[in-house]
């Protein structure tokens, strides 16, 4: 069977098959590769054929391709002779599978690196101050893991697919700028405020979108972060324009600021002066918001609003029969997700001490989107994961140094970013359509929680 | 057995009902009533607008014309065209089920109870926030809720997969749960749209003790929608048939059985037959017909 299998499919087939993808290759690579174009001397334009690097890519698509259809072929034949599993859908096992495993250690190891690494930094480097770049590092991965599971409230358990949180962030780093700088609040009175109004911003959003679904939910979120962003640039008056607001207080320990003189941090606690402290303190700051963004998230999941979230993403009509107000329903999913947006960003305000409207456009929103999507709708490990993959992978570009001796002195890892990053989006939505951690754990149950296939679990619809 | 009187005070009351989407009239002046503790069925051909009917009772229509009063036994009234389309449930206490069953798939078979058992638990929590902080009233009312969802459970045979994703169930099964689903909320009237589609003939057979021990068990009158013929004519105490958006018969299955109406709207006659049966009732039926 498996011989006339391959006979019907044939390897001159597969051969015209690979040679009509390397011509293909071809196609695309002579308006892109085959000239290298440089400045001449005089100013006009000089072509540098590179036949040869065509030549090369042409043969490894040839040979990729071949090799693919190969194995694939090998596969069919091995499935089409093992009986196929009578179930459609996956089993439900009760020992844990593979991706419930990797979760479990995916999270205890983030959880470990994540409450030592200023001191594991400060070992690697030497000195704390060596270390900045990698704490740095940190506090911009966990205010994405915070924007991740602000939005997973309202995209991953509510079903509501919002194309715009990033207009709550802003709303948060705004409220802080805005009323630190004018009433001279500290922090820590400002930290509530801002998700305060962020989520009334929510609301506000909530309130026209409540009857629209799927692409006309994104569409109008889309536009309400854009205009957030119009206001901001435009409302000079209060927001500054585009030169934005300066000199925004910086974060203080709860009141003692972080300052070389007498009554500053270093002086009060007997240590040496190091600007590090602060940086420190941030790090346990945002590490400390984004774990109580986690924890009330996965404790909202156990309450009957949380419930109703997820009966609404599975299904809106049969949640109204049940008497759920699906009004309240998604005006608290966008309200609560916005408050943990709002907060992030009074964080981002007080950690930059500048922002602009550069700092909230449409790329942020749709960074926010993906790393919730991938890491899997509704799951806090994968997003928690795939936050750290999607901020932190193209940092580590940076360091690949390497390369410059397999590729040539130009070489640049950096300028590939955008192409690795899309390269990894393709690769995902191949493999694991439903994110990193598709499963769903019950939020209650009789006896064991057993995970529950990402085949069965609605998506939502708006 | 303590069936009620036929002149026992009646749950749901229809009057006057009409629906319309643009041209095309879908119930036209219905009325009828369903009394308390009784199973009442609402039959008749596809088409015949039973669903629309429904969907008004239940609130995911507003009826053109007509009103539609549900008593419940402490006597208080309630106008169900009126009620926003949750209210209906959490106010009107009218609980429904959907001719194609709307479970929430990728919830466990408790958690589909536990979310219809909403309204109680959100109180419970303190609209979340006592929920948040963990008290322990909270924590009482949670405990009772699954209580309550497992004595479905076992009702309906499926305490062995409570935590199996309801999408998994086979068909009669989540048939079962949607009506417990439903049962969660506490009605006073249950509306199922055609509960026994699609069930073999033993599901069928174990719909009907459900069904019945759903009435005698509990304060909850039973509205179904079914094409099946032998759960009707089983377990309902009042039919109502339906032709055209218009009421045909109504009565009980004994004499809807032997009505020409209905014998006629089900398996269709001759022209002339028709014509007899009319003139011998009194009615033009032609002029249903709908126009445009």
């Amino acid at each position: 069977m498996a011989a006339a299998t391959r006979g019907a499919v044939g390897l001159p087939g597969i051969l015209k098959d690979a040679a009509f993808y390397a011509l293909g290759t071809f196609a695309l690579c002579v308006p892109v590769v085959a000239f290298r174009t440089d400045a001449g001397p005089t100013g006009g334009l000089e072509l540098t054929p590179r036949w040869g690097l065509v030549l090369a890519l042409c043969a490894a698509i040839f040979l990729a391709r071949l090799a693919q259809r190969l194995i694939l072929m090998r596969r069919d034949a091995r499935r089409a002779l093992t009986p196929a599993r009578s179930q459609a859908t996956e089993a439900v096992g009760a020992t844990p599978n593979a991706g419930q495993r990797v979760s479990m250690l995916a999270l205890w190891l983030f959880i470990g690196i994540a409450l030592t690494l200023p001191v594991v930094a400060a070992l690697a480097s030497g000195s704390l101050g060596e270390g900045r770049y990698w704490i740095d590092l940190g506090i911009l991965i966990l205010t994405y893991v915070m924007l991740g599971w602000g939005l997973n409230i309202v995209v991953g358990l509510a079903g509501l697919l919002d194309l715009g949180y990033v207009a709550f962030y802003a709303v948060g780093a705004y409220s802080y700028a805005l009323l630190s700088t004018t009433f001279g609040l500290s922090f820590w009175v400002c930290l509530p405020l801002a998700g305060l109004f962020a989520a009334l911003w929510g609301m506000l959003l909530g309130f026209p979108v409540l009857r629209l679904r799927g692409d006309y939910l994104a569409i109008v979120t889309l536009a309400f972060g854009e205009i957030i962003r119009l206001v901001l640039i435009n409302w000079v008056d209060v927001t500054g324009g585009g030169a934005g607001i300066s000199s925004i207080p910086r974060a203080t320990f709860f009141g003692i600021p972080f300052t070389a003189g007498e009554d500053g941090f270093a002086a009060r606690f007997g240590l040496t002066f190091d600007s590090m402290h602060r940086v420190v303190f941030l790090y346990y700051l945002i590490l400390a918001l984004a774990l109580i963004t986690n924890v009330v998230t996965l404790r909202l999941r156990r309450l009957p609003i949380g419930r109703a979230w997820e009966a609404l993403r599975e299904d809106e009509i049969a949640c109204r029969s049940l008497g759920i107000n699906t009004t309240t329903t998604k005006l608290t999913a966008f309200a609560l997700g916005a408050a943990f947006g709002g907060f992030a960003g009074s964080f981002f305000a007080v950690r930059q001490g500048f922002i602009s409207p550069e700092s909230f456009n449409f790329l942020e929103s749709a960074i926010i989107l993906a790393i919730v999507v991938l890491g899997g709708m509704g799951s806090q490990v994968g997003v928690a994961i795939a936050a750290v993959a999607m901020v932190g992978g193209p940092e580590m570009l940076r360091n690949l140094g390497f390369l410059k001796a397999v590729f040539g002195q130009g070489f640049d890892p950096n300028e590939y970013r955008l192409l690795l990053f899309g390269l990894a989006m393709v690769a995902m939505m191949v493999w694991r359509p439903r994110g990193l951690i598709s499963e769903r754990t019950p939020s209650v149950a009789l006896g064991e929680r057993r995970a529950i296939s990402g085949a069965h679990v609605s998506e939502g619809h708006g | 057995m303590t069936r009620p009187s036929p002149d026992a005070e009646a749950v749901l009351t229809v009057d006057h009902l009409t629906m319309r989407f643009g041209g095309l009239v879908a119930v036209g002046d219905l009325s009828f009533k369903a009394r308390r503790g009784d199973i009442t069925a609402l039959i008749g051909p596809n088409g015949a607008g039973k669903t629309t009917v429904f969907n008004c009772i239940t609130g995911f229509y507003k009826p053109t014309e007509g009103k539609l009063t549900l008593a419940h036994a402490d006597g208080s009234k309630h106008l169900l065209e009126r009620l926003p389309n949750h209210a209906v449930n959490r106010i009107g206490r009218v609980a429904r089920t959907f001719q194609n069953i709307r479970l929430f798939q990728g919830m466990t078979v408790l958690e589909n109870l536990l979310v219809a058992q909403h309204a109680p638990l959100m109180r419970a929590s303190g609209m979340t926030v006592l929920g948040l902080l963990g008290l322990p009233v909270y924590r009482r009312a949670e405990a009772a809720a699954i209580e309550r969802a497992k004595d479905w459970l076992g009702r309906i045979d499926l305490i062995d997969r409570a935590d199996d994703p309801a999408g998994d169930l086979p068909y009669g099964a989540q048939r079962r749960l949607e009506i417990a689903r439903a049962m969660c909320t506490e009605p006073v009237l249950l509306c199922l749209d055609e509960p026994a589609a699609g069930l073999n003939p033993r599901e069928s057979g174990e719909l009907n003790a459900l069904l019945r021990h759903i009435r005698d068990a509990h304060d909850t009158s039973v509205l179904l929608i079914e094409h099946d013929m032998s759960v009707v004519m089983e377990i309902s105490d009042h039919v109502v048939v339906l032709d055209y958006g218009v009421k045909i018969a109504d009565g009980t299955p004994g004499e809807v059985r032997a009505d020409p109406r209905v014998i006629a709207a089900y398996l269709g006659v001759e022209d002339e037959e028709v014509e007899a049966v009319e003139a011998e009732v009194g009615l033009t039926v032609t002029h249903l017909e709908v126009e445009a």
